[in-house]
């Protein structure tokens, strides 16, 4: 994911990502456990040793084996296919979701910032009530009103993550806004849109990129919290989430069930959250600087 | 001070209101009848109609909104379909337990968060740093309610050390303590990581400021130098982070309060959930946005208090 995204920035910025790659070798243990997670999600029919929607009728909540490494649920469903699947649904709502918040809110965030006065007060509006609701409440929320389905899901976790955007594209805007290259270009006689999206918007895409790779660890932990709710992709379909929340009537008996769909998402969020650091450090000035 | 206070208690009030508008459309956005949904589909339509007029979803939507505005301002939230009494002294009712077990994480959180991010910040680059920095992002990763359960499994279920469920008529202290421990670890250790984290960059920057060498230069002890010269001035933007993660506190107190099966507003908004209590959600909502915006208000406010500067913007 890291290479497609500093291909397409500018040189000096992208070398400063694969500079603070190197320089943080924590980072190198988060890229490499998002490749496996991403290899295990994508190869997941042929790495998977059991179908994982199979009921093994005759064997019920069996603990990790040989024939089951990682034990069987309530309908003797082998839990590692059930988890290499369930890697999936959260990666795909996860990178969907973070593109739909990034697409809207960087867009709202240049226009916000090139337009200014009430169109600009209208979307900070938006953002401050946006962020008036705590994330899980907002995602419950909107998913419960609108009813429990993949898309549904992932709208819901759209929305949760667009105000961050709006400001990391407004503030970069404004101040773009009186440099000489977008006044020559003004006079030219170029579009507004041209403007925004030839002259702006490249001159931020990279930490735009940045905090969705940032925000993406939290858009995953937000979909395995409303699964676990119940408010996810509906069953049968594994996913972490509800593979935990199944697990859960099975605590005392079964702790398989629930500790091993906990790893593969605590595992997920902390390689993001690996790599998101790094990247982090790469984008603030004040710390490259130093 | 007074004037800063003012004006910004004027800004608080159009974001209530729009905060209240986006409530009012989203239950607007249940697809059919609500008063289908509620009621099921054996519903007689004499029952259907009474529930229209009891929710006044007969009225034209301004008049809705309007009404909707009016009662929420002068503080009705309504009645919860399911039980049939006010949504205010149902949220009242279980806030107690949710405000103790928030105020022991907040409490837990800084108690650790702040002198391990210090020496983290003084010991950059070495083991603590980075030993530091794997836990608190180890700690961030956690969502909520992953945390819990690998909690309850371990020192509930395996170690037996606190009960499995927190039982409601608590009569001695130690006994409500040994209920609130797992819980208010739980939510604790992860506003730790997060403390931690911000205590670390805040002091990294303080501590790099010309009047820290001027301090060190004229031989003030180095105790006193990290405590009332770096600490003292790091904490103004620690405040308006912390501030800001009050947000995802409650979003992790809702996850925790389930896992924990311990009463609560996460437990009430769930069984909100389950029964398709639409005036209880949308009462729910209003109380939890509503406390973010008055969090908001007082990191505000004590920036203001703190940094005297900020009066004048």
């Amino acid at each position: 994911m890291s290479s497609t995204a500093t291909a397409t920035l500018p040189p000096s910025r992208g070398s400063a990502l694969l500079a603070a790659l190197r320089r943080n070798r924590l980072s190198w243990v988060g890229l490499a456990l998002l490749i496996l997670i991403v290899m295990a999600a994508v190869f997941a029919p042929w790495l998977a040793p059991h179908d994982p929607l199979q009921q093994h009728i005759i064997a019920r909540l069996e603990p990790p084996s040989a024939e089951f490494w990682l034990g069987t649920d309530s309908y003797g469903r082998d839990v590692l296919s059930r988890i290499i699947y369930g890697a999936r649904v959260s990666l795909l709502v996860g990178f969907v979701a973070i593109l739909i918040a990034m697409t809207i809110g960087t867009t709202l965030g240049v226009l916000a910032g090139y337009i200014g006065g009430l169109f600009d007060r209208l979307v900070m509006g938006l953002v401050d009530v946006l962020l008036s609701f705590p994330t899980l409440v907002l995602g419950l929320m909107i998913a419960a009103m609108l009813g429990a389905s993949l898309e549904n899901l992932i709208i819901a976790i759209a929305i949760t993550e667009i105000a961050p955007f709006v400001r990391v594209a407004r503030a970069p805007t404004i101040s773009l806004k009186q440099r000489d290259f977008v006044e020559a270009g003004r006079a030219l006689g170029y579009s507004p849109v041209r403007i925004m999206g030839v002259h702006i918007l490249p001159n931020m895409i990279s930490d735009v990129v940045v905090l969705g790779s940032l925000w993406m660890a939290s858009a995953i932990r937000t979909e395995a919290s409303l699964s676990f709710i119940g408010l996810g992709v509906p069953p049968p379909t594994a996913t972490w989430g509800s593979m935990i929340r199944e697990g859960f009537e099975h605590i005392l008996d079964a702790w398989w069930l629930t500790v091993f769909p906990s790893l593969a998402i605590l595992l997920t969020v902390l390689a993001l959250n690996l790599l998101g650091d790094a990247l982090r450090d790469a984008i603030d000035p004040k710390l490259r600087s130093e | 001070m007074i004037r800063f206070a003012i004006k910004r208690l004027l800004l608080a009030i159009p974001t209530l209101i729009a905060m209240l508008t986006a409530v009012f459309i989203l239950v607007r956005l249940v697809p059919g009848d609500p008063a289908a949904v509620m009621l099921g589909d054996q519903a007689s339509a004499e029952a259907l109609a009474a529930l229209r007029t009891q929710l006044g979803l007969d009225r034209p939507v301004h008049e809705q909104y309007l009404a909707f505005l009016g009662d929420v301002l002068t503080g009705d939230l309504g009645e919860a379909m399911s039980t049939g009494r006010p949504v205010l002294t149902e949220v009242l009712n279980v806030l107690p337990w949710t405000l103790q077990l928030t105020a022991a994480a907040i409490f837990l959180g800084s108690l650790f968060g702040l002198p391990l991010g210090v020496w983290a910040a003084l010991r950059r680059n070495a083991w603590p740093d980075y030993l530091g920095r794997l836990v608190s992002l180890a700690g961030l990763s956690f969502p909520a309610f992953v945390s819990a359960i690998l909690m309850l499994l371990v020192f509930a279920i395996q170690l037996g050390w606190f009960p499995v469920v927190s039982t409601t008529g608590a009569t001695t202290w130690t006994e409500e303590l040994r209920n609130l421990a797992l819980p208010a670890f739980n939510l604790g250790l992860i506003m730790m990581a997060y403390v931690m984290r911000v205590t670390r960059s805040s002091m990294l920057g303080v501590m790099g400021e010309d009047y820290i060498r001027t301090a060190r230069a004229k031989g003030i002890r180095s105790l006193r130098l990290i405590l009332r010269h770096g600490l003292r001035n790091a904490l103004i933007p620690i405040i308006t982070v912390v501030g800001l993660y009050f947000g995802t506190l409650i979003g992790n107190s809702v996850l925790t309060e389930i896992v924990f099966n311990r009463p609560g507003l996460g437990k009430l908004i769930l069984g909100a959930l389950n029964v398709r209590d639409y005036t209880l959600l949308q009462g729910l909502m209003i109380v939890f946005a509503s406390c973010v915006i008055i969090v908001n208000l007082l990191t505000d406010l004590i920036y203001g208090l703190v940094d005297p500067r900020v009066k004048y913007q």
